[in-house]
């Protein structure tokens, strides 16, 4: 009797292993992991193996000898007498510059055709359309090659600038646009110019709390102030009153002409314009498209409703569009900057000493510490798309609507 | 009644319609309310229309006055001067190069071009054996190639001399179309699956009984599986299917070597090629080059990374803790790196990780790193597409009873891979462009054979020209592929409102 309404008896036979669904998924995975360590113990053994025929080690220490290359564009100072290590932090920055720069204008170009590409007016669309399909759909390597062939083939050499030479300065005699580079005026700090600056970032400081007050005044009282105005005011005014009070402490040096090249302000290289030039443009289709696409997101309704409620255009624009067009733009703008920076070891093609030319190039080339460089290269840029993509997760779950 | 008399005037015939006003119909109308509806878009309209012009008045005449026939740069010069044009473009190099720019270094088929077009020099040099044989001098034979090239004009090599990968991308063409086009007969996906191997056959030569014996060793190891899995369930099918495919094209295990048995597949192929010897001269990946190179690495590269990239994502999504951890991990290592620093791994570092004495054909290892690169991409775009699903779907599937890949199979994948097509086709359309990296690892992708022919004399100093074709071969391509994807999400559309 007992056993008739006995439970099942709980043998284990290994058959489950695979058929039960409890035990199924942990077989699985302990037979996939034994897998990858089996290869990338093989994988190691090969490298440890290939190393040693060859007589190398691995190591980081070649960071620290004399790199013994000069880098034409550096923002930090840099001689063929610093280390690897410095090389490679130069060319770090002068990745980030690239990608910083890019990334503004590529938005700021990208925005603007997005929005025209919508508009009613056929010739205008019909531009925009042209432009985005025509950067979309060819080669990016195309465009650093062709913008760089413009700035060294198509552009006057410095001696053209003299007198009768048929090329002149553009905004006033102060940028010169030359096949060596583009030439624009540096500013001198003189005395006491550290606190037009410091005025200068306080009073964005304000802007910012301006926006604030006025967003909560208006959430609570129902009333606008006129923020536009008031930001413009303190943008240019305080700056400007501190600069000609402190007697403009803040000079240009004009490039002016000497000899054969340019002398004074700064030359800004055709390897670094080029690259700059067709990252943008190039990112900027995409970018137009996701606007577009943004913008199209949020329905009619949204817009009819809003003006139902008596609200100006702009308001609407401000209040009810954007935030709504702005969830669905954000995500895919950030990815596209992500984009932009590693499309930015492009460099490679005009010559511009970004990471992957320095720290993943002439350093490889000179210690053959091809391992250890690669690794290098690949973590700083994975450490940037990390942090990047984790500001878009922490934004995505910041804007995400609460369902269910 | 009577106010009939009180009225003064009631129309008793309905008026011909009249034309609407002029500027209330036609094309006024519409120039109007389109172009110059208010201040701002009149301007807009203006200086548009200024950009059209200036860009347009810049480039057609140098465009349109451009010199087809001439030998280098300075003849282009001299006929500009000589016919007192301010500037023209030299499309001569276009004229004369543009089998290079899509071929690269791919030799031609000397021998059919020389019997074909060349055949009274050829008998007067000896005939085919003494040319071409294996006897043969090789200098007479490069200075014979050289005079007959010289004589026969782009087209005909073209055609004829370049038949290999001519034949090889028409195929391409035909197997895809079934993919492409649902309406063409289902048959002709037998050719698609078919394809790969012919492709590989005309591309690379050699011997036929390779691709056809990996052909038949794959049909083979499935068919063995299918009959173990009849009598001994899916398990044992699928173990079977990998046994045989071992003992057909892998020796992992150096002990069952010494009799030199296994892998079964050379043995197999030597004796077919020394009973029926059928082939092509081989071509080694280092001369293929061009455009043809593009389309190689593409199609392989898109064909491979959308399977990889499905799995990827399913993998992503999987509640199994490892398998999802080593999909993110995968993924997200290989999208935070720039491909460019990929191909340099590809070239570089490959050696190290791979068996002492081992080596791997370059083109191979682009593909396979252009592979996973894209895959990488695409399973981030299925993922997006598996998350828009309504969670209902998945919920349903699992209440039908369906186990899980067959609920992906049936219910999840056709929807959520419907929703990303967008995004996996802007993948593809990114690979493709992609591909004119690989000039950075050595390869001689079209834009790196536009510096091989600025190197030469002739056309030192030749920038446009070049460029304009190489960026109008690879527009051509991308612009189909994402007209192909509206018409396709069109036709996918199911909601149709």
């Amino acid at each position: 009797m007992a056993d008739m309404t006995g439970t099942p008896r709980d043998t284990f036979r290994l058959s489950q292993l695979l058929y039960d669904a409890r035990y199924r998924s942990m077989t699985i995975q302990v037979i996939a992991a034994m897998l990858l360590m089996l290869s990338l113990a093989w994988l190691v053994d090969n490298t440890v193996q290939n190393l040693a025929a060859l007589g190398k080690d691995f190591s980081f220490r070649f960071l620290w000898t004399t790199a013994g290359y000069d880098i034409n564009q550096q923002i930090i100072p840099f001689s063929s007498q610093d280390t690897h290590a410095r090389a490679a932090l130069v060319g770090i920055l002068n990745t980030l510059l690239v990608a910083f720069m890019g990334c503004i204008l590529a938005t700021v170009i990208g925005v603007l055709a997005g929005v025209l590409r919508l508009s009613k007016n056929f010739v205008v669309a019909g531009i925009m359309t042209f432009y985005v399909e025509a950067m979309r759909n060819t080669p990016l390597l195309i465009w650093i090659l062709i913008v760089f062939a413009v700035m060294t083939e198509a552009t006057p050499q410095p001696r053209d600038f003299r007198e009768g030479g048929g090329a002149s300065m553009i905004l006033w005699d102060s940028v010169a646009i030359s096949n060596r580079g583009v030439f624009v005026p540096k500013p001198l700090w003189g005395e006491g110019s550290g606190l037009v600056v410091a005025v200068f970032l306080l009073s964005i400081a304000a802007i910012f709390i301006l926006r604030r007050v006025a967003r909560k005044r208006q959430e609570q009282t129902g009333e606008q102030l006129p923020v536009f105005r008031l930001s413009l005011a303190l943008f240019f005014i305080p700056a400007l009153l501190a600069f000609f009070v402190m007697g403009q402490p803040i000079t240009l040096e004009m490039p002016e002409l000497g000899g054969f090249n340019f002398v004074g302000g700064i030359q800004i290289r055709n390897s670094l314009i080029a690259l700059w030039l067709a990252l943008s443009l190039y990112t900027s289709a995409f970018i137009a498209e996701i606007v577009r696409s943004g913008i199209l997101a949020v329905s009619r309704g949204q817009t009819e409703a809003a003006f139902a409620l008596g609200m100006q255009p702009n308001r609407t624009m401000q209040l009810v569009i954007l935030p709504q067009a702005l969830r669905v733009i954000i995500p895919p703008l950030i990815s596209q900057f992500l984009n932009l920076t590693k499309n930015s070891s492009l460099a490679l093609a005009v010559g511009y000493m970004d990471v992957r030319s320095t720290l993943g190039g002439i350093t490889i080339n000179q210690t053959g510490r091809e391992i250890e460089g690669i690794l290098l290269l690949g973590t700083f840029y994975l450490i940037v798309s990390l942090i990047i993509s984790s500001a878009m997760n922490y934004y995505n779950s910041s804007v995400k609507l609460k369902e269910r | 009644m009577s106010n009939q008399s009180t009225v003064a005037f009631v129309r008793r015939e309905i008026l011909p319609p009249a034309p609407p006003p002029p500027g209330q119909a036609g094309v006024v109308k519409w120039m109007r309310e389109n172009l110059f509806s208010s201040v701002t878009n009149t301007l807009l309209t203006i200086l548009s229309i200024y950009l059209i012009w200036s860009v347009l008045s810049a480039i057609m005449p140098w465009t349109l006055n451009g010199i087809w026939a001439a030998g280098s740069l300075s003849e282009c010069r001299e006929i500009r001067d000589a016919r007192g044009l301010e500037s023209a473009a030299c499309w001569a190099v276009i004229n004369e190069r543009w089998l290079q720019l899509l071929f690269g270094f791919y030799p031609t088929d000397d021998r059919l071009l020389s019997s074909l077009f060349y055949a009274d020099q050829l008998a007067a040099a000896g005939g085919l054996e003494a040319v071409f044989g294996a006897g043969s001098n090789a200098t007479d034979r490069i200075a014979f190639v050289n005079a007959m090239k010289a004589e026969l004009s782009n087209l005909t090599i073209f055609f004829f001399g370049y038949w290999r990968p001519l034949v090889a991308v028409l195929l391409l063409v035909v197997a895809v179309a079934p993919i492409l086009y649902a309406s063409l007969p289902r048959g002709m996906l037998l050719f698609s699956l078919a394809y790969p191997f012919i492709g590989v056959f005309l591309f690379w030569g050699g011997s036929v009984w390779g691709p056809v014996m990996v052909a038949l060793g794959i049909v083979a190891s499935l068919y063995i599986g299918r009959f173990v899995a009849a009598g001994y369930g899916m398990l044992g099918g699928g173990l079977a299917a990998v046994a045989a495919f071992i003992i057909i094209f892998l020796n992992p295990l150096p002990f069952i070597d010494h009799g030199g048995l296994f892998p079964l597949l050379p043995h197999v192929k030597g004796l077919a090629a020394s009973v029926i010897p059928l082939g092509l001269p081989a071509i080694p990946s280092d001369q293929f080059g061009g455009f043809m190179l593009a389309i190689i690495i593409g199609t392989s590269g898109i064909v491979l990374s959308l399977p990889i990239g499905i799995l990827l994502a399913l993998g992503r999504q999987s509640n199994m803790p490892f398998i999802r951890w080593v999909c993110v991990t995968f993924i997200e290592v290989i999208r935070g790196v720039p491909l460019i620093v990929w191909l340099f791994v590809a070239s570089t570092l490959l050696k190290y990780f791979l068996p002492p004495g081992s080596s791997f054909d370059a083109l191979l290892r682009v593909i396979i790193l252009v592979t996973l690169f894209a895959s990488a991409y695409i399973a981030e775009v299925v993922r997006g597409g598996l998350a828009a699903l309504p969670k209902g779907q998945y919920e349903a599937a699992d209440s039908l009873g369906l186990d899980y890949w067959k609920s992906m199979q049936l219910i999840v994948l056709p929807q959520a891979l419907k929703i990303s097509i967008p995004g996996i086709v802007n993948t593809f359309i990114g690979l493709f462009k992609d591909t004119t990296l690989v000039v950075f690892v050595g390869l001689r992708d079209p834009l790196g054979l536009t510096n091989a022919i600025r190197a030469t004399s002739e056309w030192n100093g030749i920038y446009w020209e070049l460029y304009i074709f190489v960026a109008l071969l690879f527009f051509t391509f991308c612009f189909f592929m994402s007209r192909y994807s509206m018409y396709l999400e069109r036709k996918l559309q199911t909601d149709r409102r």
